[in-house]
Protein backbone atom coordinates (compact mmCIF):
# COMPACT_ATOMS: atom_id res chain seq x y z
CA UNK A 1 0.00 0.00 0.00
CA UNK A 2 2.98 2.14 1.13
CA UNK A 3 4.83 1.41 -2.27
CA UNK A 4 1.70 2.63 -4.35
CA UNK A 5 1.35 5.48 -2.30
CA UNK A 6 4.65 6.40 -2.98
CA UNK A 7 4.77 5.22 -6.62
CA UNK A 8 1.19 7.53 -7.56
CA UNK A 9 3.64 10.53 -5.62
CA UNK A 10 6.69 9.87 -8.36
CA UNK A 11 4.47 9.79 -11.14
CA UNK A 12 2.48 13.33 -10.40
CA UNK A 13 5.92 14.86 -10.00
CA UNK A 14 6.83 13.44 -13.45
CA UNK A 15 3.80 14.89 -14.75
CA UNK A 16 4.46 18.38 -13.29
CA UNK A 17 8.42 19.19 -13.12
CA UNK A 18 8.16 22.19 -13.19
CA UNK A 19 11.38 24.24 -13.03
CA UNK A 20 11.89 25.02 -9.07
CA UNK A 21 15.53 26.61 -9.53
CA UNK A 22 16.48 29.13 -12.74
CA UNK A 23 20.23 30.05 -12.67
CA UNK A 24 20.54 32.71 -15.17
CA UNK A 25 24.24 33.85 -16.28
CA UNK A 26 25.64 33.66 -12.77
CA UNK A 27 29.80 34.17 -12.07
CA UNK A 28 31.72 34.38 -9.09
CA UNK A 29 35.11 35.77 -9.03
CA UNK A 30 37.14 35.97 -5.75
CA UNK A 31 39.44 38.02 -4.97
CA UNK A 32 40.93 39.89 -8.00
CA UNK A 33 40.78 37.18 -10.44
CA UNK A 34 40.35 33.80 -9.80
CA UNK A 35 36.94 32.53 -11.62
CA UNK A 36 35.09 30.34 -9.50
CA UNK A 37 31.94 30.25 -11.89
CA UNK A 38 31.75 31.98 -15.29
CA UNK A 39 27.97 32.73 -15.95
CA UNK A 40 26.17 29.32 -15.23
CA UNK A 41 22.60 28.73 -16.64
CA UNK A 42 21.11 25.88 -15.22
CA UNK A 43 17.53 24.47 -14.46
CA UNK A 44 16.42 22.19 -11.86
CA UNK A 45 13.11 20.58 -11.99
CA UNK A 46 10.39 19.99 -9.20
CA UNK A 47 11.44 16.88 -7.98
CA UNK A 48 13.77 15.55 -9.17
CA UNK A 49 17.39 14.71 -8.13
CA UNK A 50 19.89 16.29 -9.95
CA UNK A 51 23.79 15.22 -9.36
CA UNK A 52 26.35 18.27 -10.10
CA UNK A 53 29.60 15.86 -11.04
CA UNK A 54 33.08 18.05 -11.51
CA UNK A 55 36.60 17.55 -10.08
CA UNK A 56 37.81 19.28 -6.60
CA UNK A 57 37.73 23.37 -7.39
CA UNK A 58 35.18 22.91 -10.33
CA UNK A 59 33.01 25.50 -8.59
CA UNK A 60 30.29 23.10 -7.42
CA UNK A 61 30.11 24.46 -3.73
CA UNK A 62 30.52 28.00 -4.82
CA UNK A 63 27.20 27.21 -7.36
CA UNK A 64 25.45 25.80 -3.81
CA UNK A 65 26.98 28.38 -1.89
CA UNK A 66 25.02 31.17 -3.98
CA UNK A 67 21.67 29.49 -3.97
CA UNK A 68 21.81 28.71 -0.26
CA UNK A 69 23.00 32.42 0.91
CA UNK A 70 26.15 31.43 2.01
CA UNK A 71 28.28 33.19 -1.20
CA UNK A 72 27.20 36.25 -2.81
CA UNK A 73 27.33 36.62 -6.90
CA UNK A 74 29.58 38.70 -9.04
CA UNK A 75 26.97 38.85 -11.27
CA UNK A 76 23.43 37.03 -13.01
CA UNK A 77 20.73 35.95 -10.73
CA UNK A 78 19.71 32.98 -9.18
CA UNK A 79 15.72 32.21 -8.19
CA UNK A 80 13.96 29.31 -5.90
CA UNK A 81 10.63 29.24 -6.24
CA UNK A 82 10.28 32.30 -8.72
CA UNK A 83 12.26 34.32 -5.79
CA UNK A 84 15.70 36.09 -6.39
CA UNK A 85 18.09 34.32 -3.63
CA UNK A 86 19.26 38.36 -2.81
CA UNK A 87 16.61 40.33 -3.66
CA UNK A 88 13.86 37.79 -1.78
CA UNK A 89 16.08 35.79 0.05
CA UNK A 90 13.42 35.73 3.05
CA UNK A 91 10.74 33.64 0.48
CA UNK A 92 13.89 31.83 -1.18
CA UNK A 93 15.38 30.42 1.70
CA UNK A 94 12.57 29.07 3.44
CA UNK A 95 12.12 25.82 1.21
CA UNK A 96 15.92 25.33 1.20
CA UNK A 97 17.50 22.21 3.66
CA UNK A 98 21.28 22.55 3.26
CA UNK A 99 24.09 20.01 4.39
CA UNK A 100 27.71 21.29 3.78
CA UNK A 101 30.33 19.37 2.81
CA UNK A 102 32.76 19.83 5.62
CA UNK A 103 31.86 18.16 9.27
CA UNK A 104 30.49 21.77 10.93
CA UNK A 105 28.41 20.18 13.76
CA UNK A 106 28.28 22.05 16.96
CA UNK A 107 30.17 20.79 19.64
CA UNK A 108 28.61 20.15 23.33
CA UNK A 109 24.89 20.22 22.20
CA UNK A 110 23.19 17.36 22.43
CA UNK A 111 21.67 15.90 18.99
CA UNK A 112 18.12 16.91 20.12
CA UNK A 113 18.52 20.22 21.03
CA UNK A 114 21.01 21.54 17.68
CA UNK A 115 18.03 19.74 15.83
CA UNK A 116 15.27 21.73 17.02
CA UNK A 117 17.45 24.92 16.94
CA UNK A 118 17.49 24.03 13.61
CA UNK A 119 13.75 23.52 13.01
CA UNK A 120 13.18 27.02 15.36
CA UNK A 121 15.89 28.96 12.57
CA UNK A 122 13.38 28.15 10.07
CA UNK A 123 10.17 29.78 12.06
CA UNK A 124 8.69 26.76 12.15
CA UNK A 125 6.40 25.39 15.38
CA UNK A 126 8.40 22.64 17.50
CA UNK A 127 7.47 19.42 16.04
CA UNK A 128 8.39 16.34 18.46
CA UNK A 129 6.81 14.18 16.21
CA UNK A 130 8.28 15.56 12.79
CA UNK A 131 11.84 15.48 14.76
CA UNK A 132 11.58 11.73 16.22
CA UNK A 133 10.52 10.62 12.53
CA UNK A 134 13.47 11.98 11.05
CA UNK A 135 16.00 10.94 13.84
CA UNK A 136 14.96 7.45 13.66
CA UNK A 137 15.10 7.80 9.84
CA UNK A 138 18.63 8.47 10.05
CA UNK A 139 19.26 6.28 12.82
CA UNK A 140 19.82 9.11 15.32
CA UNK A 141 17.28 8.25 17.83
CA UNK A 142 19.10 6.13 20.41
CA UNK A 143 21.79 8.78 20.14
CA UNK A 144 19.71 12.08 20.63
CA UNK A 145 20.56 12.69 24.28
CA UNK A 146 24.04 12.29 23.48
CA UNK A 147 26.27 15.27 22.39
CA UNK A 148 27.68 15.95 19.72
CA UNK A 149 31.51 15.23 20.35
CA UNK A 150 30.74 11.89 21.83
CA UNK A 151 29.16 10.96 18.11
CA UNK A 152 31.44 9.48 15.04
CA UNK A 153 32.24 11.38 11.95
CA UNK A 154 29.40 9.29 9.89
CA UNK A 155 26.62 10.37 13.13
CA UNK A 156 27.63 13.55 12.90
CA UNK A 157 26.99 13.63 8.77
CA UNK A 158 23.76 12.13 9.74
CA UNK A 159 23.31 14.98 12.46
CA UNK A 160 23.70 17.33 9.38
CA UNK A 161 21.04 15.88 7.31
CA UNK A 162 18.69 15.74 10.02
CA UNK A 163 19.11 19.58 10.85
CA UNK A 164 17.84 20.44 7.43
CA UNK A 165 15.36 17.88 7.21
CA UNK A 166 14.09 18.93 10.92
CA UNK A 167 12.40 22.13 8.77
CA UNK A 168 10.71 20.31 6.27
CA UNK A 169 12.93 21.67 3.51
CA UNK A 170 10.83 21.50 -0.74
CA UNK A 171 14.52 21.68 -1.96
CA UNK A 172 17.65 20.09 -0.14
CA UNK A 173 21.01 20.79 -1.25
CA UNK A 174 23.79 17.87 -0.30
CA UNK A 175 27.36 19.16 -0.41
CA UNK A 176 29.54 15.54 -0.82
CA UNK A 177 26.79 14.23 1.33
CA UNK A 178 28.85 10.83 2.06
CA UNK A 179 32.24 12.15 1.20
CA UNK A 180 34.15 9.99 4.33
CA UNK A 181 31.81 7.96 4.43
CA UNK A 182 31.98 4.13 4.90
CA UNK A 183 30.38 2.34 1.96
CA UNK A 184 27.26 0.69 4.24
CA UNK A 185 26.30 4.24 5.31
CA UNK A 186 27.02 5.49 2.33
CA UNK A 187 24.30 3.24 0.70
CA UNK A 188 21.74 4.15 4.02
CA UNK A 189 22.30 7.61 3.07
CA UNK A 190 21.02 6.98 -0.55
CA UNK A 191 18.34 5.65 0.75
CA UNK A 192 17.43 8.56 2.77
CA UNK A 193 17.53 10.44 -0.79
CA UNK A 194 15.58 8.43 -2.83
CA UNK A 195 12.90 7.70 0.25
CA UNK A 196 13.14 12.13 0.31
CA UNK A 197 12.50 12.22 -3.77
CA UNK A 198 9.67 9.73 -3.22
CA UNK A 199 7.89 12.07 -0.92
CA UNK A 200 8.20 15.16 -3.37
CA UNK A 201 11.52 16.91 -2.29
CA UNK A 202 13.80 18.38 -4.68
CA UNK A 203 17.01 17.14 -4.65
CA UNK A 204 20.36 18.57 -5.90
CA UNK A 205 23.43 17.51 -5.02
CA UNK A 206 27.57 17.65 -5.74
CA UNK A 207 29.74 14.26 -5.58
CA UNK A 208 32.71 13.50 -7.24
CA UNK A 209 31.36 9.68 -6.55
CA UNK A 210 30.19 8.59 -10.17
CA UNK A 211 28.62 5.93 -8.61
CA UNK A 212 26.98 8.00 -6.40
CA UNK A 213 25.52 10.36 -9.72
CA UNK A 214 24.98 6.77 -11.47
CA UNK A 215 22.72 5.20 -8.94
CA UNK A 216 20.90 8.21 -7.45
CA UNK A 217 20.56 11.06 -10.55
CA UNK A 218 17.68 11.82 -12.56
CA UNK A 219 19.61 13.96 -14.42
CA UNK A 220 23.18 14.94 -14.10
CA UNK A 221 25.52 17.92 -14.48
CA UNK A 222 29.37 17.85 -15.28
CA UNK A 223 31.36 21.34 -14.21
CA UNK A 224 34.78 22.14 -14.49
CA UNK A 225 36.73 25.25 -14.25
CA UNK A 226 33.60 26.92 -13.19
CA UNK A 227 31.75 26.24 -16.65
CA UNK A 228 28.65 23.45 -17.24
CA UNK A 229 29.88 21.24 -19.24
CA UNK A 230 26.78 19.25 -19.99
CA UNK A 231 23.15 18.63 -17.89
CA UNK A 232 21.49 16.07 -19.42
CA UNK A 233 19.16 13.31 -18.00
CA UNK A 234 21.46 10.25 -16.82
CA UNK A 235 20.11 7.56 -18.58
CA UNK A 236 20.00 9.82 -22.34
CA UNK A 237 23.60 10.70 -21.37
CA UNK A 238 24.59 6.82 -20.79
CA UNK A 239 22.70 5.82 -24.20
CA UNK A 240 24.10 9.24 -26.25
CA UNK A 241 27.93 9.00 -24.91
CA UNK A 242 28.08 5.62 -24.04
CA UNK A 243 29.71 2.65 -26.07
CA UNK A 244 28.63 -0.73 -25.14
CA UNK A 245 31.07 -3.76 -25.09
CA UNK A 246 30.59 -6.99 -26.46
CA UNK A 247 32.23 -9.94 -24.93
CA UNK A 248 33.08 -13.27 -26.26
CA UNK A 249 34.67 -16.18 -23.99
CA UNK A 250 36.17 -18.21 -26.82
CA UNK A 251 36.20 -22.20 -26.77
CA UNK A 252 40.12 -22.41 -27.82
CA UNK A 253 42.84 -19.30 -28.08
CA UNK A 254 43.69 -17.10 -31.00
CA UNK A 255 46.60 -15.87 -31.58
CA UNK A 256 45.27 -13.11 -33.93
CA UNK A 257 42.07 -12.20 -34.95
CA UNK A 258 42.00 -13.32 -38.31
CA UNK A 259 41.47 -10.98 -41.22
CA UNK A 260 37.95 -12.36 -42.28
CA UNK A 261 36.83 -11.03 -38.99
CA UNK A 262 38.56 -8.25 -38.13
CA UNK A 263 36.96 -5.02 -37.77
CA UNK A 264 37.09 -1.50 -36.42
CA UNK A 265 36.42 -1.58 -32.41
CA UNK A 266 37.05 -5.42 -32.14
CA UNK A 267 40.25 -6.55 -29.94
CA UNK A 268 41.84 -9.84 -28.98
CA UNK A 269 42.53 -9.61 -24.84
CA UNK A 270 43.00 -11.99 -22.19
CA UNK A 271 45.68 -14.04 -23.75
CA UNK A 272 43.82 -14.63 -26.74
CA UNK A 273 40.65 -15.95 -25.26
CA UNK A 274 38.19 -12.98 -25.51
CA UNK A 275 37.49 -11.86 -28.11
CA UNK A 276 35.88 -8.02 -27.15
CA UNK A 277 33.90 -5.84 -29.26
CA UNK A 278 33.32 -1.91 -28.82
CA UNK A 279 29.69 -0.61 -30.58
CA UNK A 280 28.10 2.10 -30.34
CA UNK A 281 24.39 1.59 -29.34
CA UNK A 282 23.06 4.96 -30.99
CA UNK A 283 24.60 3.80 -34.55
CA UNK A 284 21.98 2.60 -36.92
CA UNK A 285 23.70 -0.85 -37.15
CA UNK A 286 25.95 -2.20 -33.89
CA UNK A 287 27.69 -4.62 -36.21
CA UNK A 288 26.63 -7.10 -34.23
CA UNK A 289 25.36 -10.01 -36.51
CA UNK A 290 27.62 -8.88 -38.87
CA UNK A 291 30.53 -9.82 -36.49
CA UNK A 292 28.74 -13.22 -35.54
CA UNK A 293 28.22 -14.29 -38.95
CA UNK A 294 32.28 -13.48 -39.57
CA UNK A 295 32.97 -15.83 -36.64
CA UNK A 296 30.98 -18.33 -37.61
CA UNK A 297 32.42 -18.64 -41.14
CA UNK A 298 35.95 -18.62 -39.40
CA UNK A 299 34.39 -21.83 -37.11
CA UNK A 300 35.46 -19.77 -34.30
CA UNK A 301 33.09 -21.12 -31.20
CA UNK A 302 32.16 -18.91 -28.39
CA UNK A 303 31.40 -20.56 -24.70
CA UNK A 304 29.64 -17.59 -23.41
CA UNK A 305 28.59 -13.92 -24.51
CA UNK A 306 28.12 -10.50 -22.38
CA UNK A 307 27.61 -7.22 -23.03
CA UNK A 308 28.35 -4.03 -20.58
CA UNK A 309 27.82 -0.12 -21.08
CA UNK A 310 30.25 2.53 -19.84
CA UNK A 311 29.62 3.60 -16.59
CA UNK A 312 29.12 7.46 -15.49
CA UNK A 313 32.72 7.91 -14.62
CA UNK A 314 34.04 7.10 -18.17
CA UNK A 315 31.73 9.70 -19.61
CA UNK A 316 32.84 12.24 -17.25
CA UNK A 317 36.20 11.52 -18.22
CA UNK A 318 35.53 11.87 -20.93
CA UNK A 319 33.89 14.79 -21.15
CA UNK A 320 36.53 16.54 -18.93
CA UNK A 321 39.47 15.32 -20.92
CA UNK A 322 38.06 16.33 -24.59
CA UNK A 323 37.44 20.01 -22.75
CA UNK A 324 41.39 20.07 -21.63
CA UNK B 1 8.96 39.12 12.17
CA UNK B 2 10.26 35.45 12.31
CA UNK B 3 9.71 35.15 15.81
CA UNK B 4 10.71 31.97 16.32
CA UNK B 5 13.89 31.99 14.92
CA UNK B 6 14.80 34.65 17.23
CA UNK B 7 13.35 32.66 19.84
CA UNK B 8 15.59 29.94 19.24
CA UNK B 9 19.06 31.86 18.51
CA UNK B 10 18.29 33.46 22.16
CA UNK B 11 17.47 29.98 23.87
CA UNK B 12 20.43 28.59 21.93
CA UNK B 13 23.02 31.07 23.71
CA UNK B 14 21.26 31.21 26.53
CA UNK B 15 21.79 27.03 26.87
CA UNK B 16 25.56 28.04 26.71
CA UNK B 17 25.20 30.12 29.53
CA UNK B 18 23.19 27.80 31.87
CA UNK B 19 25.99 25.02 31.12
CA UNK B 20 29.31 27.29 31.71
CA UNK B 21 27.64 28.98 35.06
CA UNK B 22 30.90 29.01 36.51
CA UNK B 23 32.56 30.63 33.58
CA UNK B 24 29.46 33.03 32.89
CA UNK B 25 28.08 34.28 36.68
CA UNK B 26 30.42 32.97 39.24
CA UNK B 27 33.81 33.99 37.61
CA UNK B 28 33.02 38.10 37.51
CA UNK B 29 30.50 37.72 40.83
CA UNK B 30 34.47 36.62 42.59
CA UNK B 31 36.42 39.58 40.34
CA UNK B 32 33.69 42.00 41.66
CA UNK B 33 34.23 40.92 45.30
CA UNK B 34 37.94 41.16 45.03
CA UNK B 35 37.60 44.66 43.77
CA UNK B 36 35.27 45.31 46.44
CA UNK B 37 37.70 44.25 48.64
CA UNK B 38 40.81 45.97 47.27
CA UNK B 39 39.26 49.32 46.67
CA UNK B 40 36.31 49.16 48.93
CA UNK B 41 38.16 48.11 51.98
CA UNK B 42 42.03 49.19 51.51
CA UNK B 43 41.26 52.72 49.78
CA UNK B 44 37.69 52.93 51.29
CA UNK B 45 39.79 52.98 54.69
CA UNK B 46 41.63 56.07 53.48
CA UNK B 47 38.43 58.12 51.63
CA UNK B 48 35.62 58.53 53.61
CA UNK B 49 33.23 59.95 51.54
CA UNK B 50 32.66 60.94 48.08
CA UNK B 51 30.24 63.98 47.30
CA UNK B 52 28.31 62.90 50.62
CA UNK B 53 28.55 59.24 49.44
CA UNK B 54 30.69 56.56 51.91
CA UNK B 55 33.63 55.47 48.85
CA UNK B 56 32.65 51.66 49.37
CA UNK B 57 28.51 52.31 48.21
CA UNK B 58 30.15 55.41 45.62
CA UNK B 59 31.81 52.54 44.00
CA UNK B 60 28.98 49.99 43.43
CA UNK B 61 27.50 51.43 40.45
CA UNK B 62 31.04 51.91 38.99
CA UNK B 63 31.76 48.21 39.43
CA UNK B 64 28.58 46.92 38.38
CA UNK B 65 29.31 49.07 35.20
CA UNK B 66 32.86 47.46 34.84
CA UNK B 67 31.28 43.97 34.46
CA UNK B 68 28.11 44.68 32.37
CA UNK B 69 30.63 46.55 29.61
CA UNK B 70 32.85 43.97 29.89
CA UNK B 71 30.84 40.98 29.93
CA UNK B 72 28.65 42.52 27.25
CA UNK B 73 31.48 42.76 25.00
CA UNK B 74 32.87 39.42 25.54
CA UNK B 75 29.66 37.14 25.65
CA UNK B 76 28.59 38.91 22.46
CA UNK B 77 31.66 38.73 20.41
CA UNK B 78 32.10 34.77 21.50
CA UNK B 79 28.55 34.33 20.89
CA UNK B 80 28.57 35.40 17.28
CA UNK B 81 32.55 34.23 16.67
CA UNK B 82 32.11 30.36 18.00
CA UNK B 83 29.93 29.72 15.17
CA UNK B 84 32.20 31.45 12.93
CA UNK B 85 35.35 29.87 14.02
CA UNK B 86 33.73 25.94 14.11
CA UNK B 87 31.92 26.83 10.69
CA UNK B 88 28.04 26.11 12.37
CA UNK B 89 27.32 30.22 11.07
CA UNK B 90 25.87 28.40 7.77
CA UNK B 91 23.24 27.57 9.63
CA UNK B 92 21.92 31.22 10.46
CA UNK B 93 23.21 32.17 6.72
CA UNK B 94 21.03 29.87 4.71
CA UNK B 95 17.65 30.66 7.45
CA UNK B 96 15.61 33.18 6.09
CA UNK B 97 16.28 35.15 8.71
CA UNK B 98 16.85 38.72 8.20
CA UNK B 99 19.32 40.81 10.14
CA UNK B 100 17.95 42.41 12.43
CA UNK B 101 16.57 39.47 13.99
CA UNK B 102 19.81 37.19 13.91
CA UNK B 103 20.96 40.54 15.97
CA UNK B 104 18.46 40.55 18.29
CA UNK B 105 18.91 36.81 19.19
CA UNK B 106 22.73 37.36 19.80
CA UNK B 107 23.04 40.75 21.22
CA UNK B 108 19.57 39.70 23.52
CA UNK B 109 21.09 36.36 25.04
CA UNK B 110 24.34 38.07 25.17
CA UNK B 111 22.77 41.34 26.72
CA UNK B 112 20.32 39.02 29.07
CA UNK B 113 23.48 37.61 30.63
CA UNK B 114 24.98 41.24 31.32
CA UNK B 115 21.67 42.56 33.35
CA UNK B 116 21.22 39.12 34.69
CA UNK B 117 25.30 39.44 36.47
CA UNK B 118 24.48 43.30 37.27
CA UNK B 119 21.60 42.49 39.43
CA UNK B 120 23.33 39.67 41.18
CA UNK B 121 26.43 42.24 41.63
CA UNK B 122 23.96 44.54 42.76
CA UNK B 123 22.43 41.93 45.61
CA UNK B 124 26.05 41.10 46.16
CA UNK B 125 27.43 44.66 46.79
CA UNK B 126 24.13 45.14 49.27
CA UNK B 127 25.93 42.57 51.27
CA UNK B 128 28.91 44.57 52.06
CA UNK B 129 27.62 48.30 52.18
CA UNK B 130 24.47 49.99 52.63
CA UNK B 131 22.84 50.39 49.09
CA UNK B 132 19.74 52.87 48.06
CA UNK B 133 18.71 53.40 44.71
CA UNK B 134 17.25 56.61 43.79
CA UNK B 135 15.74 56.24 40.97
CA UNK B 136 15.37 52.52 40.16
CA UNK B 137 13.44 52.76 36.64
CA UNK B 138 16.54 54.83 35.32
CA UNK B 139 18.93 52.77 36.90
CA UNK B 140 17.22 49.43 35.18
CA UNK B 141 17.03 51.87 31.69
CA UNK B 142 20.76 52.48 32.09
CA UNK B 143 21.69 48.97 32.44
CA UNK B 144 19.41 47.56 29.81
CA UNK B 145 20.74 50.75 27.36
CA UNK B 146 24.63 49.86 28.58
CA UNK B 147 24.28 45.82 28.35
CA UNK B 148 22.72 46.41 24.94
CA UNK B 149 24.70 48.75 23.21
CA UNK B 150 27.94 47.06 24.49
CA UNK B 151 26.64 43.79 23.77
CA UNK B 152 26.13 45.38 20.08
CA UNK B 153 29.79 46.72 20.03
CA UNK B 154 31.08 42.95 20.81
CA UNK B 155 28.76 41.23 18.18
CA UNK B 156 30.40 43.86 15.75
CA UNK B 157 33.95 42.41 17.26
CA UNK B 158 32.88 38.81 17.06
CA UNK B 159 32.44 39.35 13.23
CA UNK B 160 35.54 41.86 12.57
CA UNK B 161 38.08 39.54 14.66
CA UNK B 162 39.39 36.39 12.66
CA UNK B 163 41.54 35.04 15.37
CA UNK B 164 41.11 34.28 18.97
CA UNK B 165 43.55 36.87 20.23
CA UNK B 166 41.71 39.60 18.27
CA UNK B 167 38.37 38.49 19.69
CA UNK B 168 40.58 39.43 23.47
CA UNK B 169 42.40 42.79 22.40
CA UNK B 170 39.57 44.74 22.59
CA UNK B 171 37.96 43.91 25.55
CA UNK B 172 41.70 43.92 26.93
CA UNK B 173 43.12 47.28 25.20
CA UNK B 174 40.16 49.50 24.87
CA UNK B 175 37.19 48.33 27.42
CA UNK B 176 38.78 47.50 30.59
CA UNK B 177 41.11 50.52 30.59
CA UNK B 178 38.60 53.03 29.39
CA UNK B 179 35.99 52.00 32.46
CA UNK B 180 38.88 52.29 34.50
CA UNK B 181 39.58 55.94 33.67
CA UNK B 182 36.34 56.68 33.11
CA UNK B 183 35.46 57.25 37.18
CA UNK B 184 34.56 53.58 37.94
CA UNK B 185 35.99 53.89 41.10
CA UNK B 186 36.08 57.80 41.53
CA UNK B 187 34.47 61.10 41.05
CA UNK B 188 36.01 63.12 37.29
CA UNK B 189 35.85 66.26 39.97
CA UNK B 190 38.46 64.39 42.00
CA UNK B 191 40.86 64.91 39.02
CA UNK B 192 43.18 68.14 38.25
CA UNK B 193 41.29 70.54 36.02
CA UNK B 194 43.78 68.85 32.89
CA UNK B 195 42.66 65.50 33.03
CA UNK B 196 39.05 66.67 33.51
CA UNK B 197 38.98 67.52 30.23
CA UNK B 198 40.84 64.27 28.36
CA UNK B 199 38.33 62.29 30.78
CA UNK B 200 35.25 64.16 28.91
CA UNK B 201 36.43 62.19 25.48
CA UNK B 202 35.68 58.41 27.14
CA UNK B 203 32.49 57.89 26.50
CA UNK B 204 32.34 55.26 28.95
CA UNK B 205 32.31 58.61 31.71
CA UNK B 206 29.18 59.25 30.25
CA UNK B 207 27.29 55.91 31.02
CA UNK B 208 29.08 55.88 34.74
CA UNK B 209 28.21 59.05 35.20
CA UNK B 210 24.42 58.36 34.11
CA UNK B 211 23.99 55.07 36.35
CA UNK B 212 26.17 56.45 39.37
CA UNK B 213 22.86 59.18 39.12
CA UNK B 214 20.61 56.78 39.34
CA UNK B 215 21.52 55.61 42.78
CA UNK B 216 22.62 58.86 44.30
CA UNK B 217 21.34 62.10 42.39
CA UNK B 218 25.34 62.91 42.16
CA UNK B 219 26.31 62.90 38.54
CA UNK B 220 29.73 63.80 36.47
CA UNK B 221 27.50 65.15 33.86
CA UNK B 222 24.03 65.80 33.15
CA UNK B 223 21.98 62.51 32.91
CA UNK B 224 20.84 63.48 29.56
CA UNK B 225 23.65 63.60 28.17
CA UNK B 226 24.47 60.16 29.45
CA UNK B 227 21.22 59.33 28.15
CA UNK B 228 22.01 60.84 24.44
CA UNK B 229 25.77 59.29 24.48
CA UNK B 230 24.50 55.65 25.18
CA UNK B 231 21.98 56.16 22.60
CA UNK B 232 24.33 57.34 20.32
CA UNK B 233 26.50 54.79 20.84
CA UNK B 234 23.78 52.03 20.17
CA UNK B 235 23.11 54.07 16.63
CA UNK B 236 26.27 54.00 15.83
CA UNK B 237 26.68 50.26 16.55
CA UNK B 238 23.62 49.52 14.65
CA UNK B 239 24.80 50.99 11.80
CA UNK B 240 27.78 49.37 11.45
CA UNK B 241 25.71 46.32 11.99
CA UNK B 242 23.53 47.28 9.30
CA UNK B 243 26.21 47.70 7.13
CA UNK B 244 28.18 44.34 7.86
CA UNK B 245 24.76 42.22 6.79
CA UNK B 246 24.29 44.22 3.77
CA UNK B 247 28.22 43.57 2.24
CA UNK B 248 28.17 40.37 3.88
CA UNK B 249 31.77 41.08 5.50
CA UNK B 250 33.67 38.51 7.16
CA UNK B 251 30.39 36.28 7.06
CA UNK B 252 30.15 35.46 3.33
CA UNK B 253 32.58 35.35 0.16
Amino acid sequence: MQISNVAVVREEHNISMSVVIEINDLTKVYGDNLEALKGINLEIRRGEIFALLGPNGAGKTTLIGIICGIVNPSSGSARVNGFDVQKDYLKSRAVIGYVPQELTTETFESVMDTVKYSRGLFGKKPDAAHIEKVLRALSLWDRKDSSIMSLSGGMKRRVLIAKALSHEPEILFLDEPTAGVDVELRKEMWGVVRNLRDNGVTIFLTTHYIEEAEQMADRVGVIDQGQLVLVEDKDSLMRKLGSKQLTLDLHKSLKSIPKTVARKGLTLTNNGTQLVYSYDTKAERTGITALLNALSKAKIKFRDLSTSQSSLEDIFISLVEKKK
Amino acid sequence: MNLRAVKAIYMFEMMRTWRTLAQSIVAPVISTILYFIVFGAAIGSRITEVEGVSYGTFIVPGLIMLSVLNQSVSNASFGIYFPRFIGTIYEVLTAPISFYEITLGYVGAAATKSIILGLIILATAGLFVPLEIAHPWWMALFLVLTAFSFSLFGFIIGIWADNWEKLQIVPMLLITPLAFLGGSFYSVSMLPPAWQTVTMFNPIVYLISGFRWSFFEISDVPVELSLTMVGLFMLLCLVAVWWIFKTGYRLRD
